[in-house]
Parts: C-alpha cells; structure tokens; sequence
C-alpha cells in the first residue's frame, strides 16, 4: 500500500498550536485526555453500584460527568474521522505495519499487548496527574517543572518497553 | 452546556491536526521511542512552541490564567515511567486512542479498554497514593522561569531558537 504523506509535522502541530491558544483564550480550557477516562470509568461503574462509586475520593475528586475535556476527547476521533476520509488515509486495521512485520499477523497478540499496555499506561498517568497531552502539551507549553519531568519519564519508560519489545528489529 | 460545544470543537479541529500530522499512528509513535522517526517529537514541540508564545502573550496582556499542575516528584516520576512503559506497549496515548480509532485503527479499541480498566484500578488505590507517593516530594504549582527566577520571555525565547535548532538537526539526521 503506498505511503500517504500528509501535512508536514510542523505545520500541523504549529496549527494544532493555534487551537491549544484559542481554547485558552476563549474558554480558559487546556487541552488533556485521560481525566475523561476516570469519568467514564465511574459512570459504568455507577450502573452497578451508585453508592460504593459516590463514596470513592477518586470519583468525588473527578466526577462521573460529561464535561467539556469529555466532549474535547469524543472531538479527538470526530476531526481524525473527517481529515482521513476526506483525504482517502482512512483504513480499517487491526494490526498495526510495524507489529505484522515483527510478530507476523498476530491479531489477538496485539489485543492483548494493547488491552495491558492500556492498563498500564493509565494507572501511571493517573499516578502522575496527566498523559502526554496534559502534561506534554499543556504543561509544556506553561513552561511548568512538572510537565517536562512527566515528558522526560514518559519518553524514558516508553523507550525501556518499546525497544524491550522490538529488540529483534522488525525486519526493515 | 456552552462549554460542552466548545469542547467538541476544539477536539475537531485537534484531532484534524493530529490525522494530518500522521502522529495518531502505533507505527509514529513506537518509532519515535525507537529513535527512528521523530514526527511526533516534531508535531509536539511545534504545539508547544507556537501556545507557549501565543499564552504567555495573552497572559502578559491579562486576558488568560494559567493552569498549572503541581510537582510532586513521587507521583510524576513513578507515574510518568509507568504511563511510558504501558505507552511503549500499546503505542497509542490517551488522547490519540480515539484519534486512531477515527482514522480506522481498530487496535487502539483495545488500548481504550485496558486505559478504563486502568482507570479503575487507580481509583481503588489512589486512597493509598495519597498517602504515600503523592506525598513524596511535593513543590508545587512552579515553572521553570519561577525556579530561575527570570521573566518568562527569558526562558521562552531560547525555548524557540533551541526548538528551531533542533528541527533541523532532525531534519539534516533525516529522522
């Protein structure tokens, strides 16, 4: 399949730049994602057990609601939606280019590999209050100590594992 | 409710430049942590550079607050190497999940489960963090020109010329 190119990285960053100011300025909002799934997580586990969820200091420190970083991350997949099919790079994949070449086909490897690494990568960015978008892009762009120290950590921990995993090459 | 409108913008349009910038991809971004190719380090930075200067401006003509979030060591550092560790696997972050699931990558539906699942789980402990790891080595709301004790545009002018440098050093690299 031939490679689409896209936008230059640094144009469409500079541009998403924009969009960072804009939401500061007109609404007083940062961007950040992974509150959202605390939110969520507590509004499906309110269907089970209301009263266990509405005494959990987790849950009352951030809400089981829809708030706007909830609508912001449903935002995220509407917008990747519309600029890959109006410019024919949307493709249904299940198994990433790199992974196939490394682990051959392997479906339910990378779903399981996926399901942990998600785990994972959220307890530790609950643990450390953002992910790279809160702490990353937000913090960063405030020039606040704990946003590049998270980035810092974030890039150290994901290069331990990523290389861990692909310490064989992936036959390029 | 405004808000909620606002929010969907603003992740329409992000998550627009996000698929354009081709950083939503597991193959972008495990080959930046594999030092291989660096669209995301280049999309990121760029981001940063262009709020950094467009905030603080807005904030020197007081039309914006800043939000920052504290630095407490125990918390960023052993959070923030679990979070790379569990990214380095599932080569998706939060917010790039749904991203990639909007440009078809259905892998990243797997991520968004385990990320749930993960929520909860922190939630059941966080109890416990508070009074452990987030006790350890707390300073604050701080930012590095506070820590300097320089105006802001200081720190922020050499942030742009050492970004710039940077890019076409990765340029030249061909990363």
């Amino acid at each position: 399949m031939k490679e689409d190119n896209g936008w230059s990285p640094y144009v469409a960053g500079a541009l998403s730049g924009l969009v960072s100011i804009g939401s500061v300025w007109f609404v007083g909002k940062y961007l950040g994602a992974s509150t959202t799934f605390v939110r969520t997580t507590g509004m499906v586990e309110k269907l089970f057990s209301p009263e266990r969820v509405a005494k959990m200091p987790y849950f009352i420190k951030e809400a089981p609601i829809i708030d706007w970083q909830w609508m912001f991350v449903i935002g995220i997949a509407l917008g990747s939606f519309v600029a890959a099919i109006t410019s024919g790079s949307f493709r249904i994949q299940a198994v990433p280019d790199m992974w196939e070449r490394r682990f051959g086909y392997g479906g339910p490897s990378r779903a399981l590999v996926a399901f942990i690494g998600g785990i994972i990568a959220m307890f530790g960015a609950r643990l450390a209050d953002g992910c790279p978008s809160g702490h990353g892009l937000s913090g960063g762009l405030q020039l606040s100590v704990s946003g590049y120290i998270a980035l810092a950590c974030f890039f150290i921990g994901g290069m331990i594992s990523a290389n861990w995993l692909y310490k064989g090459g992936d036959g390029r | 409710m405004t808000d909620l409108w606002y929010g969907l913008i603003t992740g329409v349009l992000f998550g627009f430049f996000l698929q354009k910038g081709r950083v939503l991809r597991y193959d972008k971004q495990i080959a930046a942590l594999r030092l291989q190719d660096m669209t995301i380090v280049k999309f990121m930075l760029s981001h940063i550079a262009v709020a950094m200067v467009g905030v603080y401006f807005l904030y020197d003509m007081g039309l914006v607050k800043l939000s920052l979030k504290p630095t407490i060591l125990g918390g960023v550092v052993i959070g923030g190497l679990i979070f790379g560790l569990g990214w380095g696997l599932l080569g998706y972050c939060p917010g790039t999940s749904l991203g990639a699931v909007g440009e078809g990558r259905l892998d990243a539906l797997w991520g968004m489960a385990g990320m749930l699942v993960g929520a909860g789980l922190y939630a059941e402990a966080y109890p416990a963090m508070q009074k452990t790891v987030l006790t350890w080595g707390n300073y604050g709301r701080i930012t590095i020109p506070q820590v300097l004790g320089v105006n802001h545009w200081l720190v922020i002018v050499p942030f742009v010329l050492l970004t710039v440098l940077l890019f076409r050093w990765l340029e030249k690299k061909g990363l």
